[in-house]
């Protein structure tokens, strides 16, 4: 040991932190962040919540926000077609991403290029992928359009005119669900190939030696290997599906004839379209309310999957 | 064999068709937009769109530049936040551990789009707004518990012996941390500052649009609407503008990206 770093020891060698001490300097700076910036403003979303507030002034109104949602009849429509989505939403990114990392981690030559390809959905902003959906769904320019106007069999064409997929109530959800899946899959791809690659090699040996086909090492080795990961990006995904407004925004604003409203769409609707602040925020803690709650249910049974697979 | 290929190809084409068709949007000349019956090529497709895009909008390279300084930005101010919380809670025991992790955790369930009046409020009050720090703190306040989660789990795979090593040597537990933990989870850190880059990068349209007025400090996503004009939108050159927007980030992304499943991989690896 050289001098110097023998003196910067014995300099430093005095009574060590209590652990307790030394972790709580290590979170506080980021604790205090989210406090001022995430903490505070839920803490004003309660509050006016509880008002009228809008751009004339605020008056304390009680409970009437909370009573007027469960009395309309909207309201619960749009809270199921937000379960709708994230359930739809989810499993199919789910699946996408469950065959993605597959086929990525199959041993075939340009795996690595084809890891680069499946990307870009992810990497580049939310807002430009939506312009480019935007223009496939099209009714007069768009791809899809396009195509579906070429299949003619006989002088008998399957649609003749612009098929306009924003357009109608069910082909407009649906359409949101696709783009939706196309910005989350790549993401979940990624975890789950990460997921593969940990897998221990030694387990697929075995059951080769065992004569196993390749239907029954995923079933039987991928798949309880790579549980926990599964289920954790499925919370992850869901959370983020529920809270998805940039796509649902820029693709309808949650028309046509609000097929595609959910609740975060509805939120921003009433609280920065209408300027109805007090409203908008009695919809963000039901939001909130309703997440948390899933959470927990989710984490519940997240802890029974952790001890059936016996991780930790 | 070959079902792989054709499977991988099927996969591809999903995950690239918006790309190709803004690539061939951007080609088009305005008025071939309404034309019907609907052409998938015709001799009038040009390169005119990637020329023009740079008069009508000119502040376009700006635009692009914003965004990747505000990602990076974020990016920096997000690990600095994110390490040592991470690492306190990979390997340290303390009280009420649990309790401000679920916190943090519990972050994740909001976005931006719930808490945009409140927010609003609070960079008003802190004097922010119209500023790049408008678009920076929430991104840093939204990004620091997915960091703290991504991280945990790679710091956790850390041979423990060698910091005990060094509290026998009489090291400090901040010396400690520096010197040797650190210097250890570089790969996983490239990793997590890479996530929260592309969380960053992805996600500045709705803080942008929303709490910030001044024009030369918009990043691309919102600087792309200028594009759409009182007269007329011209489509062709917003989606050359997207494409070359986004290439600088995509560059960065190639060289990256192979650290990212490399490092991932690290971390998944059960002890």
């Amino acid at each position: 040991m050289t001098k110097t770093a023998a003196h910067t020891l014995s300099r430093q060698r005095r009574k060590p932190l209590p652990e307790g001490v030394f972790a709580w300097l290590l979170i506080a700076p980021a604790l205090i962040f989210i406090g001022v910036i995430v903490a505070w403003p839920l803490g004003e979303t309660i509050r006016l919540s509880f008002t009228d507030a809008d751009l004339g002034g605020e008056n304390w109104v009680g409970f009437e926000n909370y009573i007027d949602l469960w009395n309309s009849r909207r309201f619960p429509d749009t809270v199921w077609r937000t379960f709708y989505w994230m359930f739809l939403a989810v499993s199919l990114k789910l699946i996408m991403g469950l065959i993605g990392a597959m086929l990525l981690n199959a041993a075939v030559p340009g795996r690595a290029l084809f890891r680069v390809l499946v990307m870009p959905p992810w990497v580049i902003p939310v807002a430009i992928g939506c312009i480019g959906w935007l223009w496939l769904y099209n009714g007069t320019f768009g791809l899809i359009s396009g195509i579906a106007q070429q299949m003619c069999l006989f002088d008998h064409c399957l649609f003749d005119g612009p098929v306009a997929l924003l357009a109608g109530r069910e082909t407009a959800f649906y359409a949101a669900v696709v783009t939706d899946v196309w910005v989350g899959t790549p993401f979940v791809t990624l975890f789950l190939l990460a997921a593969m690659q940990g897998v221990n090699r030694d387990l697929y040996e075995a059951a080769w030696v065992d004569g196993a086909g390749r239907w029954y090492r995923f079933r039987r080795i991928t798949i309880p290997q790579i549980m926990p990961v599964i289920v954790s990006m499925a919370l992850l995904s869901a959370i983020w599906t529920f809270n998805s407004f940039e796509i649902i925004w820029i693709l309808t604003e949650g028309g046509p004839r609000s097929a595609t409203t959910t609740l975060i769409v509805d939120t921003y609707k009433v609280a920065i379209g209408n300027y109805k602040f007090g409203q908008g925020a009695a919809r963000a803690v039901i939001i909130v309310i309703l997440l948390a709650t899933f959470s927990l249910f989710y984490l519940f049974f997240l802890n029974k999957v952790n001890k059936h697979y016996g991780a930790k | 064999m070959v079902g792989i290929y054709i499977a991988i190809a099927t996969f591809l084409i999903f995950m690239l068709l918006p790309f190709f068709e803004m690539f061939m949007a951007s080609l088009r000349p305005l008025d071939h937009l309404f034309r019907s019956p609907y052409q998938f090529w015709s001799d009038d497709f040009s390169f005119q769109a990637y020329r023009d895009m740079w008069v009508t909008v000119p502040l376009l390279g700006r635009y692009i530049f914003n965004s990747i300084f505000i990602a990076f930005a974020v990016t920096g101010i997000t690990m600095v936040f994110v390490v040592p919380a991470a690492y306190a809670y990979a390997r340290l025991d303390f009280p009420f551990k649990n309790a401000s992790l679920a916190i943090f955790l519990g972050v994740n369930m909001f976005t931006g789009a719930v808490l945009l009046i409140p927010l609003y409020r609070v960079l008003r009050t802190m004097g922010l707004l119209n500023t790049y720090w408008a678009m920076i703190v929430p991104g840093v306040a939204f990004l620091i518990p997915t960091g703290i989660w991504l991280l945990r789990s790679y710091l956790e795979k850390i041979p423990r012996e060698l910091e005990e090593a060094a509290y026998v040597d009489g090291a400090s537990r901040m010396y400690t941390l520096r010197r040797v933990v650190i210097p250890l989870a570089v790969p996983g850190l490239i990793v997590v500052s890479t996530a929260v880059f592309i969380g960053a990068y992805a996600q500045q349209f709705l803080f942008a649009i929303t709490f910030n007025q001044t024009r030369e400090l918009q990043p691309l996503p919102a600087g792309l609407y200028e594009f759409i004009g009182y007269q007329s939108v011209t489509w062709n050159e917003m989606m050359a503008a997207a494409l070359v927007g986004v290439l600088p980030v995509m560059v960065i992304f190639l060289f990256l990206q192979k650290y990212l499943v490399a490092g991932l991989t690290a971390g998944a690896v059960k002890e």
